[in-house]
C-alpha cells in the first residue's frame, strides 16, 4: 500500500509538468510543431520498446521471485538493468545530438531556421521532462542494484518478495510516464 | 470516573518510575538511530520548536524595525531578509512539520492501540530529511540571504542575488519528509489499527491527521515539481517563467498555489483534531457530531484543492476563472463553521475544567473564529481589490495560522505533556502564560487588521507618519507574546527536573493513550494489546 501512495506523489510530480507542456502547447502551437520535427522518433520509438521490453523482464523477475527461483531472478533483474542502459545510452545520444545543433531551453536556444520565437520553450519542456524521467530510470537502476545484491544474498523468495514487487510498481510507472511523454513531445503535431 | 488532576494536586516525593521508551536505551547514538516512533516525535519537538524560536527571533525583529518609519534598526535589504526568513522558517520548518512530526508520530499508534507505525524506518528517514532540508535551507542565512519573499515570485526569484536555491533546494527535501510522513501515517491508519478499533471509534485527531495525510501526499509533489523548475530557471534559465525569455510568472504562481493553499489546510487539519481531543476531555463530554467532524475534515481537504486561485485575484487571470475561486472558497469555509458549532455545542453541559489545555482551545475558538471570517471578507472580490497585499492579510493568516494552529499545538503540547515526559507542568503559570500569549497576539494582530483597512500594504519597509502608532502597539504586543513564550519555556522545562510524576490519566480522558498507556509509555507502548469495546468519548453518565 505505502508504495501504491508513493506512486501517487510522482503521478502528481509528473502531472505537474504535464500541465506546463499543456499550457505552452497551447499558447505556442505553431512553435511547439515545428519545434518537435527535430526530434528523433526513430530513436524515441526504439526507447519506446526499450522500456517495454524492461518492464516485462521486470515483471518476469517478480514471478521467478514468487516462486523461489533465485537465479533466474537475477538474471531478470539483470536484464532489466541492461535494459536500462540502453534507454540512457540512446538518450545520451539524442541529447548530444541536440546540445551540437543549440536546440536548447530559453536562454541557450542558438539553432537556425526556426520561424516562431518560441522553439526555446519546446526545448525547455523537453528537457525537464525527459530530464527528471532520465534521474527516475537512474535511481531506479541504483535499486535495481541494491536487489540484485539482495537476491544474490538469498533474501528473497517465495516467502518474503515484497521489495522486489514494490519496485516492479516502481518500474512500471517509470514506464507508463514514458508511454505518456514519447507521443506528446515526439509524434503528435 | 477519574476527574482532572493538575500539578498543584499531587504533592510529595516522586515515586520511583520504571522503564519506559524514555530510558530504555541510554546514549546519544541510540536516539539518533532509534525506529521508536515515540522518540522520534520528540526529536522533532525538539527541532520545530528551535525553528519556531528562530522564526520568532526574525518576527521580532523586524516589528521592531517596523516601530518606526523609515530606519529604525536595519536597512530595507535587511528588512526583506527577515520577513523572508521568517516566513520561510516559520512556513517549511515549524508550522507544516510542527503537529503531525511533534505530537502525530507520539500518537497515531498509541491512539490506535499499535506498536509503532507501518514504516518505522521510513519515519526516521522522514525525520534525517528534515534535518538535512533544514540545514540546507538555514545555511542560507549566512551564506547571502533570502529576500524574495517566502513565496518566491518570479521573476525577482529567478534573478537576485540572494540564496535562492539552497532555500529552494531545503525546500523540496523538506517535501519529501512531508510526503513520507503523511504515507506512512495512511498505511499506519489503514492496516494497524487495534482489534475492536473501527474507524467511527478512532478518536478525531485521527481523522484530521488522516485528511492532512493525504493532502501531503497530493499537494507537496507539485511544490516539488515547482521549486525544481524555479531552480532550472535560475540556473538554466530555460524560460518557463522568466518573461525574459518567453516564460509566463503567472504560472509560478498558479503551480506555486496550487500546492500551498492545500499547504495551509495541512497547517489547520491537524490542530482542529487537537481541539476536538482538548473539549472533549477537558470538557468530560462527549464530541457533538462525531461524523461530522470526521467528514468536515475530509471535505476541507478535497475541497481545498480547488481554490488556489484566490490568492491570485490582481494578478491578470481571467474574471471568469477569479469569480469561480470566490465561489469555491466560500464553500470551503463551510466544514470549517461545522466544526465550530460542534465544538461550542461539546461545550454546552459539559463540566468545564479551566486547565491550561481547557484555556488554549478557548483562545482557539475565538481566535480561528476571527481568521476564518476575516478569510471570507479576503474571498470577496470586490473587497479582495482593497485588501489585497495589505496588512489586512497579514492578519488574517496570522489569526488562522498562529492564532488557529499554533494556539492548537500549545495545547496539545499541554495536554499530551504528562504522557510523553510522565511529568506535571505548573497550572498557575501555564495560565498566566495562556493569558500572555491571547492578550499580546490579539494586541499584536487585531492592529493589523485596522492598518490594513486604512491602506498600510505589507512587506514595506517605511511607510506613512499616520500608521505609526497602530505599528508601535503591534509591535508592543509581539513582545507580550516573546515574554508569554519565554515563561512558557521556563516552566516546561522546569516540570522535566522537578515537576510532580504525573500519573497515568491525570484528565480522565477515555482514548487508548490514556486509558491503555503509562505515563511516559514503555517501548512497546503497551503491557498488552489492547481491544477497543466502546469509543474514545465515553465519559461517565455522572457527568451530562
Amino acid at each position: 500500500m505505502g508504495m501504491w501512495l508513493f506512486l501517487v506523489t510522482e503521478i502528481l510530480l509528473f502531472g505537474g509538468l504535464f500541465c506546463a507542456f499543456a499550457v505552452f502547447r497551447s499558447w505556442y502551437y505553431a512553435d511547439f510543431v515545428e519545434a518537435h520535427h527535430h526530434l528523433d522518433r526513430v530513436m524515441g520509438a526504439v526507447n519506446t520498446v526499450v522500456l517495454i521490453c524492461s518492464s516485462l523482464s521486470m515483471a518476469l523477475a517478480v514471478r521467478s521471485a514468487q516462486m523461489s527461483k533465485t537465479r533466474l531472478t537475477s538474471l531478470l533483474i539483470g536484464a532489466t538493468l541492461a535494459l536500462s542502459c540502453v534507454f540512457l545510452a540512446i538518450k545520451f545520444v539524442e541529447y548530444q545530438h541536440k546540445f551540437h545543433e543549440g536546440l536548447l531551453p530559453g536562454k541557450y536556444f542558438t539553432a537556425e531556421g526556426f520561424h516562431g520565437h518560441h522553439a526555446g520553450m519546446f526545448f525547455a519542456v523537453y528537457f525537464m521532462m525527459t530530464g527528471i524521467h532520465g534521474v527516475h530510470i537512474l535511481i531506479g537502476m541504483g535499486l535495481m542494484l541494491w536487489l540484485l545484491r539482495r537476491n544474490l544474498r538469498g533474501e528473497l523468495s517465495s516467502r518474503y518478495y515484497a521489495p522486489l514487487e514494490g519496485f516492479g510498481l516502481y518500474w512500471h510507472l517509470v514506464d507508463l510516464v514514458w508511454i505518456y511523454l514519447f507521443p506528446l513531445l515526439y509524434l503528435i503535431g | 470516573m477519574s476527574v482532572s488532576v493538575t500539578a498543584d494536586d499531587l504533592e510529595g516525593n516522586p515515586a520511583p518510575r520504571g522503564t519506559n521508551y524514555l530510558n530504555a536505551e541510554r546514549g546519544l547514538v541510540s536516539w539518533l538511530t532509534t525506529v521508536d516512533h515515540k522518540r522520534i516525535g520528540l526529536m522533532y519537538l525538539g527541532s520545530v520548536l528551535v525553528a519556531f524560536a528562530l522564526g520568532g527571533f526574525f518576527a521580532l525583529a523586524l516589528r521592531l524595525e517596523l516601530l518606526s518609519p523609515k530606519h529604525t534598526i536595519m536597512s530595507a535589504g535587511a528588512y526583506n531578509q527577515s520577513f523572508t526568513l521568517h516566513g520561510a522558517v516559520m512556513t517549511f520548518l515549524f508550522i507544516i512539520p510542527s503537529i503531525p512530526g511533534a505530537l502525530g508520530n507520539f500518537l497515531v499508534p498509541i491512539l490506535l492501540g499499535a506498536k509503532d507505525v507501518a514504516f518505522p524506518r521510513l519515519n526516521l528517514l522522514s525525520l534525517y530529511l528534515y534535518w538535512i532540508g533544514a540545514i540546507f535551507t538555514l545555511s542560507s542565512i549566512v551564506t547571502g540571504g533570502l529576500d524574495t519573499g517566502w513565496t518566491f515570485y518570479v521573476p525577482y526569484a529567478s534573478t537576485t542575488n540572494t540564496s535562492v536555491l539552497s532555500v529552494t533546494f531545503g525546500v523540496f527535501v523538506l517535501g519529501f519528509s512531508s510526503v513520507l510522513t503523511g504515507l506512512n501515517f495512511i498505511v499506519t491508519m489503514h492496516k494497524l489499527r487495534a482489534p475492536g478499533m473501527t474507524w467511527y471509534r478512532m478518536p478525531l485527531i485521527l481523522w484530521s491527521l488522516y485528511a492532512t495525510s493525504i493532502v501531503q501526499i497530493l499537494a507537496t509533489p507539485v511544490l516539488a515539481i515547482t521549486l525544481l523548475l524555479l531552480m532550472a530557471e535560475r540556473v538554466f534559465h530555460i524560460g518557463i517563467f522568466d518573461p525574459v525569455y518567453g516564460g509566463d510568472p503567472v504560472l509560478y504562481q498558479h503551480f506555486f498555489w496550487f500546492y500551498s493553499h492545500p499547504a495551509v489546510y495541512i497547517m489547520i487539519l491537524p490542530g482542529m483534531g487537537i481541539i476536538s481531543e482538548l473539549i472533549a476531555v477537558h470538557a468530560q463530554r462527549k464530541i457533538f457530531g462525531y461524523k461530522a467532524i470526521a467528514f468536515s475534515s475530509v471535505a476541507i481537504a478535497l475541497v481545498g484543492f480547488l481554490v488556489w486561485g484566490h490568492h491570485m485575484f490582481v494578478s491578470g487571470q481571467s474574471e471568469l476563472a477569479a469569480t469561480i475561486f470566490s465561489f469555491l472558497t466560500f464553500i470551503v469555509s463551510v466544514p470549517s463553521g461545522v466544526k465550530v458549532f460542534n465544538w461550542i455545542s461539546t461545550l454546552y453541559g459539559g463540566s468545564i475544567k479551566f486547565t491550561a489545555p481547557m484555556l488554549f482551545a478557548m483562545c482557539f475558538l475565538f481566535l480561528f473564529t476571527i481568521g476564518g471570517l476575516t478569510g471570507l471578507f479576503l474571498g470577496m472580490l470586490s473587497v479582495d481589490m482593497h485588501l489585497h497585499d495589505t496588512y489586512f492579510v497579514v492578519a488574517h493568516f496570522h489569526y488562522v495560522m498562529m492564532g488557529g494552529t499554533v494556539t492548537a499545538f500549545l495545547g496539545g503540547l499541554h495536554h499530551w505533556w504528562p504522557k510523553m515526559t510522565g511529568r506535571m507542568y505548573s497550572e498557575r503559570l501555564a495560565s498566566v502564560a495562556a493569558a500572555l500569549y491571547f492578550i499580546g497576539f490579539n494586541v499584536t494582530f487585531f492592529s493589523q487588521f485596522i492598518m490594513g483597512t486604512r491602506g498600510m500594504p505589507r512587506r514595506y519597509y517605511n511607510y506613512l507618519d499616520q500608521f505609526q502608532p497602530l505599528h508601535a502597539f503591534s509591535t508592543f504586543g509581539s513582545w507580550l507574546l516573546g515574554a508569554g513564550f519565554l515563561l512558557m519555556l521556563y516552566y516546561l522545562l522546569k516540570s522535566l527536573k522537578s515537576g510532580a510524576v504525573a500519573p497515568q490519566n491525570p484528565w480522565g480522558g477515555r482514548s487508548l493513550e490514556w486509558t491503555e498507556a503509562a505515563s511516559p509509555p514503555v517501548t512497546e507502548n503497551f503491557t498488552h494489546r489492547p481491544v477497543v469495546t466502546e469509543g474514545p468519548y465515553e465519559f461517565s453518565r455522572g457527568q451530562s
